[in-house]
Parts: structure tokens; C-alpha cells; sequence
């Protein structure tokens, strides 16, 4: 099992969620983030006054899928959060160790 | 005790000074005429009164609320809200007397001691053709709103008491006079300054006010290296917006009547505060690339501004061309003079209401229309105005500015102005008021 965790802009956010969802990506944990890579901040100017605002809002996307799909997953995750501009984001993958359904108690691939 | 005696010696101190600086001119009282009370015109001064007070509670409260960081903006809002019940109490007491009775000698620099606490103000009493206690109310929400802008200079670093102590000696001993000299019937109105509704006794007054309070504080600490964004514009839109619906009060207000005048004053008033935001934007547009939402509205304030002093006496040819100069005049008071001079006005309090009161003060000298106000300028052929309208100008800002920074030296020698360093980083919002917003 794997877990992809991607950090995307804000506003790619339904277009991933809608290129998921047809792999058989069964469910996504999303949080609002903030943070800079190569695009670093932006500058905003009040009345002439220039702040660098340093750490720019992010959203990060994480799901949990099998080990076959993290292609496909990768690829779409690729097409839909680009908009060829700097500042798209990154996407992770990291093995995944164990997972549990709670109600359930089902563990590994069937809690997926 | 030891305050007042030397707060009164200072005051004496600046009244020689001031002697010296301002022309000689007395005379009677003009003699009052024999009228009745005016329905439609009462009705408008109610009207105008609330107008007014809108614009400091909450006007003035959210647009600087706005402007600061989320952890300073309730200590920002609040100041103009005990601003405005301090100034109530203090004009009740005192400043109403001071600056609109007969100062008997000293008529030519402040009123008398007639209508301390108000003695005598009856129900059926006159000011013109309004009641009195309509007039007396009237000039008390210019007495509010006149210190309350003053905060803007001030904000994220002064002491809530010290700010209160000291704006309540600024409006006896700064205020009072300064609107006794220019609509009490002290030396300037004697003179012939032209000031509709404030430029010099609002405007000028709390911009260079504001100015020695920014340079006798100090600047934030971290001013020019952290960010000091501000963190809710939308609340500064709201303020700003209320502030233009609140000077038709200030301004058409001023006439002390529903007439002519007042029509002409509303029309002007609305013509230059769109004129100076359209210029305003423009030139952040070319010079900055964007057109901010900061920048119009601070167009908007800088318009009605410098319209204020000209708006019983210009036509809207006038008040277009007033709102053009306030909108590049006051861009550059903001963004180009003060970061090259280095003081840290906040809010840009004189930038905006200095600079622009100054604009207005001379423009109304050259743009007053006889058929409109009474008085021509001079495009009208009467170039001495501008020179008695610099006149108005000079004695201010040379009063104000000695006053206040006496008053502010005074206040600090005692009970000391700037918050400590841990309340200044930590906020103002909890570390004076015990309070945050989320």
C-alpha cells in the first residue's frame, strides 16, 4: 500500500478530486496548509509599504490506495493540479505500513 | 495638580507665541440678529448631527480597525469609541464654551467661561435659526471626531490612558481654541479665513497633530521589517463608506441650514471625494501596477478632505479640481514623503488629512465663487485670499504643532506613552483590554 500526499493550489482542488474518483479512489483527507518551494512568497503593497508574504496557502491532499495504482494516481493527480505556472505543488509517496477500517475492524487492502 | 499648573503655563507659554506668529485682529462680536426657529433647517441639523457622529462611531473606528493587525484591532476601534464619550463629557464641561462664547479680552484667541457645563442652555434657546442645543451637539461630533482621527497616527503603540489623557488636553487646549479663532469669532474669521466645515479646524489640526504625536513616540517596533499589513481591508471599505456618507452631515451640515449652500456643499462634497479616489487608483494603477482596495478609499478620504474647507464656497468645476490635487497630493504624502522622511504615521493621518486639508485650505482660496459663498478667489480676480487662507494655515499648524508637542511631553514626563515591549509584540487587544478577536 502506498499513501500519496500532494500539496496543489487551492482552486485544483474539485478538478483532482474528479480525476480520482474514477481510478477507484475510495476516499482523500484534505487540509489547508501554508508554505513555500521555489515559488517562493508574493509581495503585497499598502500605500506604498511592500510586505513578502513568505508562506503562501496551500491545500494537501492525502489517500491511501494499493501499490498498482499509485501510477495512475501519480498521473492524474500531474494532469489536473497543473496549471503550468509556478507554485502547482509536489507529490509525495510513501510506503504505507497498516491500515484499519474502525467500524469494521478490516485491516490492510479490504479497509482501503 | 502639578499637571495642570504646568499644562496651564505651557498653554500661556504658546499663547505669547502665538501672538507673535498670528495678525492682530479684534473687534465686537458681530451682534446677533433677531430670527426664529427654522423647522426645515432643525430638521436637517438633527439629521446631520447623527450624520457626523457616524462617521467617528464606527467610521473612523473600523476604517483604522481595518488598517492594523488582527492583535491591535480591537484597541484601535475602541479608542474612537472612548474618544467619542470622553470628547462628549469634556465639551459638555468646557469645550463648548471655549471655543462658542465670548472670550470678553482674549476674545480674539478663545471663547470665555459663559457656558461652563453648559449653564444657561435652554429649551427654547436660538443659534441661528436652529436650537442651540441642536448647534452645541452639532460641534460636539466635530469635537469627537477631530481627536479620534488623530489615533490613527498613534496606533499599535500607545498607552490607552496616556492616549485618552492626552487627547482630552489636546481638545481643550488645541481644539477649542483653534475653532473658537476660525468659527467663534477669534482673530482668523476676523481675518477672512474661509473654512467651511474644518479643513484648518479638523483636518489640518489633527493631520499635524497626528505628526508630532508620530514623531514624538517613535516608530513600531520592527516598522520597515516585519510585515504590518493590514488584516481586514473589508472593514476599512465599511468605515471608509460610512465616512463619505457621514460628511454630507459634515459638510451640507456646516451651512446650518437646509438651503442652497447646503445643496452646493452635498453635490461638491460627493463630486471631489470620487474625483481624488478615481486619481487616487490611477496612479497606484500606473506607478504599482495594481489598483488596491486600500488605495481608492484612502482617494475617497483624501477628497473629502480637502473639499471640506472649500464646500460652501467652490461650484463642482472647483471641487472636481480640489479632488484631483487631493488624490495626487495625498498618494505622495503617503506612499513617497513619509517613507523618505522615516517617521511612522500609522495610519497616515497628516499624509491624508494634513496634506489634503492644506490642499483644500489653499484651493478654496483659489476657486471661492462669490454667487456661491459670499467671498471670490482668485479666479475671480481676488488673489489676497490665498494669502489670508495661509494665514488660517500657518497659525494652525504653528499652534497645533507647539501645543501638542508640549502636551505630549508633559503627558509622557508623567505617566509615560508607549506600551512595553512584550504588550506591543504580544498586542494590544489582550495585553490592554484583556480581549482578542479569532
Amino acid at each position: 500500500m502506498k499513501l500519496v500526499m500532494a500539496i496543489i493550489k487551492p482552486f485544483k482542488l474539485e478538478d483532482v478530486r474528479e480525476a480520482l474518483t474514477p481510478l477507484g479512489v475510495e476516499g482523500m483527507t484534505i487540509s489547508e496548509v501554508k508554505g513555500f518551494g521555489r515559488q517562493k512568497g508574493q509581495a503585497e503593497i499598502y500605500r506604498g509599504a511592500e510586505y513578502t508574504v513568505n508562506f503562501l496557502p496551500k491545500v494537501k491532499i492525502e489517500v491511501a490506495i494499493k501499490d498498482e495504482m499509485v501510477e495512475a494516481v501519480v498521473d492524474a493527480i500531474t494532469k489536473s493540479a497543473a496549471t503550468n505556472k509556478i507554485g502547482d505543488g509536489k507529490i509525495f509517496v510513501y510506503s504505507l505500513d497498516k491500515a484499519v477500517r474502525i467500524r469494521t475492524g478490516e485491516t490492510d487492502a479490504e479497509a482501503l | 495638580m502639578r499637571i495642570l499648573k504646568s499644562v496651564t503655563g505651557a498653554f500661556g507659554l504658546i499663547g505669547a507665541l502665538v501672538l507673535t506668529v498670528a495678525l492682530v485682529a479684534s473687534g465686537d462680536a458681530l451682534a446677533a440678529e433677531k430670527v426664529v426657529l427654522n423647522s426645515g433647517d432643525t430638521a436637517w441639523m438633527l439629521t446631520s448631527t447623527a450624520l457626523v457622529l457616524m462617521m467617528t462611531i464606527p467610521g473612523v473606528a473600523l476604517f483604522y480597525g481595518g488598517m492594523v493587525r488582527k492583535k491591535n484591532v480591537l484597541a484601535t476601534a475602541v479608542q474612537s469609541f472612548a474618544v467619542t464619550c470622553v470628547m462628549t463629557v469634556l465639551w459638555m464641561i468646557i469645550g463648548y464654551s471655549l471655543a462658542f462664547t465670548d472670550g470678553g479680552g482674549m476674545n480674539a484667541y478663545v471663547g470665555g467661561l459663559d457656558k461652563l457645563l453648559l449653564r444657561g442652555l435652554g429649551v427654547g434657546d436660538l443659534s441661528g435659526t436652529i436650537p442651540e442645543t441642536v448647534f452645541m451637539t452639532f460641534q460636539m461630533t466635530f469635537a469627537i471626531i477631530t481627536p479620534a482621527l488623530i489615533t490613527g497616527a498613534l496606533a499599535d503603540r500607545m498607552k490607552f490612558s496616556s492616549l485618552l489623557v492626552f487627547l482630552s488636553l489636546w481638545m481643550v487646549l488645541v481644539y477649542a481654541p483653534i475653532t473658537h479663532w476660525v468659527w467663534g469669532g477669534g482673530f482668523l474669521s476676523k481675518a477672512g479665513v474661509l473654512d467651511f466645515a474644518g479643513g484648518t479646524v479638523v483636518h489640518i489640526n489633527s493631520g499635524v497633530a497626528a505628526l508630532v504625536g508620530a514623531l514624538v513616540l517613535g516608530k513600531r517596533r520592527g516598522y520597515g521589517s516585519e510585515n504590518m499589513a493590514p488584516h481586514n481591508l473589508i472593514l476599512s471599505m465599511i468605515g471608509a463608506s460610512m465616512l463619505w456618507v457621514g460628511w454630507f452631515g459634515f459638510n451640507a451640515g456646516s451651512a446650518v441650514a437646509a438651503n442652497g449652500s447646503a445643496g452646493m456643499a452635498m453635490a461638491v462634497t460627493q463630486i471631489a471625494a470620487a474625483a481624488a479616489a478615481v486619481t487616487w487608483m490611477m496612479l497606484e494603477w500606473i506607478f504599482r501596477g495594481k489598483p488596491s482596495v486600500l488605495g481608492i478609499i484612502s482617494g475617497a478620504v483624501a477628497g473629502l478632505v480637502a473639499i471640506t474647507p472649500a464646500s460652501g464656497y467652490v461650484d463642482p468645476f472647483g471641487a472636481l479640481i480640489i479632488g484631483l490635487a487631493a488624490g495626487v497630493v495625498c498618494y505622495w504624502g503617503a506612499v513617497v514623503l513619509k517613507p523618505k522622511l522615516g517617521y511612522d504615521d500609522t495610519l497616515d493621518v497628516f499624509g491624508v488629512h494634513g496634506l489634503g486639508g492644506i490642499t483644500g485650505a489653499i484651493l478654496t482660496g483659489v476657486f471661492a465663487i462669490e454667487a456661491i459663498g459670499g467671498t471670490k478667489g482668485a479666479l475671480e480676480g481676488n488673489m489676497g485670499q490665498i494669502l489670508i487662507q495661509i494665514e488660517g494655515i500657518a497659525a494652525t499648524i504653528v499652534y497645533c504643532a507647539i501645543a501638542t508637542f508640549i502636551i505630549l511631553k508633559v503627558v509622557g514626563a508623567v505617566m509615560g506613552l508607549r506600551v512595553d515591549e512584550e504588550t506591543e509584540i504580544g498586542g494590544l487587544d489582550y495585553n490592554l483590554h484583556g480581549e482578542t478577536v479569532q
